[in-house]
């Protein structure tokens, strides 16, 4: 499952981001091209405050949303070695390099516990911006760690994915994350600990073929594109313009593939009542 | 554009691309020649009971040296009319969704399960997506590590990526010689890294996607010999060779207990990809 380079940039609304297009404190929605003040679109969580358009935000943007406040990161170090010696037009081991300075991480997940309105949970929150937030062995093997914590402690796990699928510069061994995260996630749900899988812009491939569609509560934000294939290979495969709408949110609601679709502004409290309904209160 | 990559177009005849050739090739055995070497008194199983029956995903009863195995596989057609009605060998949703139904009632009633991975990779269409293409096969991932009965896996051509190991989640995981198990097609990957798919051959040694490969990696458990040429040259004495695997994995896979059964398979996927600095 290849991961796309988006043709246009919507969202990273972050200082110096390219989509930065006037200049200093204002900025243009790509939901309904109204300039918007930038301090309006950082306090309401890059949520156009006029459209209601969701920007992408970063895996640590994420989890400061979702946390009550300070949260520990684990695993934080897993670098992936590059077990295929894999070179396309820069080799493997010099892009990590270069997504490690750009975005501060080793790879496209954070994992991370705390409390959410004074529970504790674990959160694995990907990182778009790195590598399109593909998913190697060390996103494999965080999450897979970040499910067997959530067994031994019984403590309910939160994924917010947001990932062009299987990262196709470690090959098969991305593939077999699918199957080693899931067959964790077996093990979770068999131990009956809530898992509630929150999909963002973009979340496709293999993401979305395993662990993304697993939650006992699958829920996404308005407006982002959620499938299995993306959008251009079906263009090519049938040859035909995709209808309006395809693939988002919306769509997936419409069609039964999600349980609802959430607001960011609404998020953690979607989250808390789905907690305190399936785990009782803090 | 940036600075090109190593593998130079030069380079001796690429093993990875002639294995993709093989795999590919039209002659190549598909899952119902298999089975119909295979296996006695086969007889079909069909649909999800929920939607439809898809042709590209084959299931059925059998009896494999009298022992009762349910078989579950992708197939692929031969000529166009065939080719059309499998869908070349792309399922669609209903098509993992029967095949994790068969294998439950398979292991309800503790028969071993069977099953051949031969598809360039699961549907990419607008009535896939609709009926959760993605939903259908993280399913199967899940249900089918939970299966209590042993799960042999045999890749006989094209493991295209989780079109694949929708019905990959075997104890044993065997690719046939020239079969290949990949997480893109080498056309799509060249696409993107080259922006030519042309160069589906530089891709193809790239992505590592041999047997060999896929053994030293740690990601499947045998490699089956195929007849001098490739399978395609003989298909009685390629199954031949998957007769042998196949008892010897049901021989071994047969003294474990259930829950050994379960304990095996995940311990095995557990420890895929440990690839960290
Ligand atoms: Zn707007």
């Amino acid at each position: 499952m290849p991961w796309f380079k988006r043709e246009k940039t919507i969202g990273t609304l972050e200082a110096g981001a390219k989509s930065v297009r006037t200049e200093g404190l204002w900025l243009k929605c790509e939901g309904c091209r109204q300039i918007i003040w930038k301090k309006d679109l950082e306090a309401n969580h890059q949520v156009c405050p006029k459209c209601e358009n969701h920007s992408r935000i970063d895996a640590a943007a994420r989890l400061a949303l979702l946390f009550d406040g300070e949260y520990e990161v684990l695993d934080a170090g897993l670098t992936s070695s590059d077990p295929l010696d894999f070179v396309d037009s820069k080799p493997y081991r010099e892009r990590l390099a270069s997504m490690r300075s750009a975005t501060g991480l080793t790879d496209a997940l954070i994992s991370a516990c705390g409390t959410l309105e004074g529970r504790p949970v674990q959160i694995c929150s990907m990182e778009p911006k790195f590598i399109g937030g593909s998913m190697g062995c060390v996103v494999g093997e965080k999450i897979t760690r970040a499910i067997e914590r959530s067994i031994a402690q019984r403590a309910p796990l939160i994924i917010v994915s947001a990932s062009g699928g299987a990262r196709m510069q470690e090959g098969a061994i991305s593939l077999m994350q699918m199957a080693k995260i899931s067959g964790a996630l077996m093990r979770l749900d068999q131990a009956a600990i809530t898992y509630i899988s929150v999909l963002t812009d973009q979340t496709t491939g293999g993401v979305t073929a395993s662990f993304a569609m697993l939650g006992d509560l699958n829920i996404a934000e308005p407006g982002a594109l959620i499938g299995f294939a993306g959008p251009r290979v079906i263009e090519q495969t049938i040859r035909q313009k995709l209808p309006d709408g395809f693939q988002r949110s919306e769509f997936l609601l419409k069609h039964g593939m999600l349980d609802d679709v959430v607001p960011r502004k609404e998020l953690k409290p979607y989250i808390a009542t789905a907690l305190r309904f399936f785990c009782g209160p803090v | 554009m940036e600075p090109q990559p190593v593998a130079a177009p030069e380079a001796p005849p690429n093993e990875a691309w002639q294995r993709v050739q093989l795999a590919r090739h039209p002659k190549r055995p598909h899952t119902l020649d298999y089975i119909q070497r295979l296996f006695t008194e086969f007889h079909e199983i069909h649909g999800d009971r929920s939607y439809g029956d898809d042709p590209a995903i084959v299931s059925g009863m059998g009896f494999f040296e009298d022992r009762p195995v349910m078989i579950v596989g992708e197939q692929k057609g031969r000529d166009t009319k065939q080719k059309l009605y499998r869908n070349f060998g792309m399922p669609k949703p209903e098509g993992y969704r029967k095949a994790i139904r068969v294998m439950q009632v398979a292991a309800k009633f503790g028969r071993p399960i069977v099953t051949f991975l031969d598809t360039p990779g699961a549907y990419p269409g607008i009535d896939a997506e609709e009926r959760g293409q993605a939903e259908a096969i993280a399913r199967n991932l899940r249900e089918m590590a939970r299966i209590n009965t042993p799960i042999v896996c045999i890749c006989i051509g094209e493991g295209g990526s989780g079109g694949a190991l929708a019905l990959g989640v075997g104890n044993h995981v065997y690719l046939l010689e020239n079969a290949i198990y990949s997480v893109i097609s080498p056309e799509s990957c060249a696409a993107i890294i080259y922006r030519e798919s042309a160069r589906a051959a530089e891709a193809a040694a790239a992505l590592r996607l041999t047997a060999e490969d896929l053994l030293r990696l740690g990601l499947i458990d045998g490699i089956i010999p195929e007849p001098p040429g490739g399978a395609q040259e003989d298909a009685d004495a390629a199954a031949a060779c998957v007769r042998e695997s196949l008892r010897w994995s049901l021989d071994q896979l047969g003294l474990l207990s259930a829950e050994e059964i379960v304990a095996h398979r995940y311990e095995k996927f557990r420890q895929m990809g440990n690839f960290f600095l």
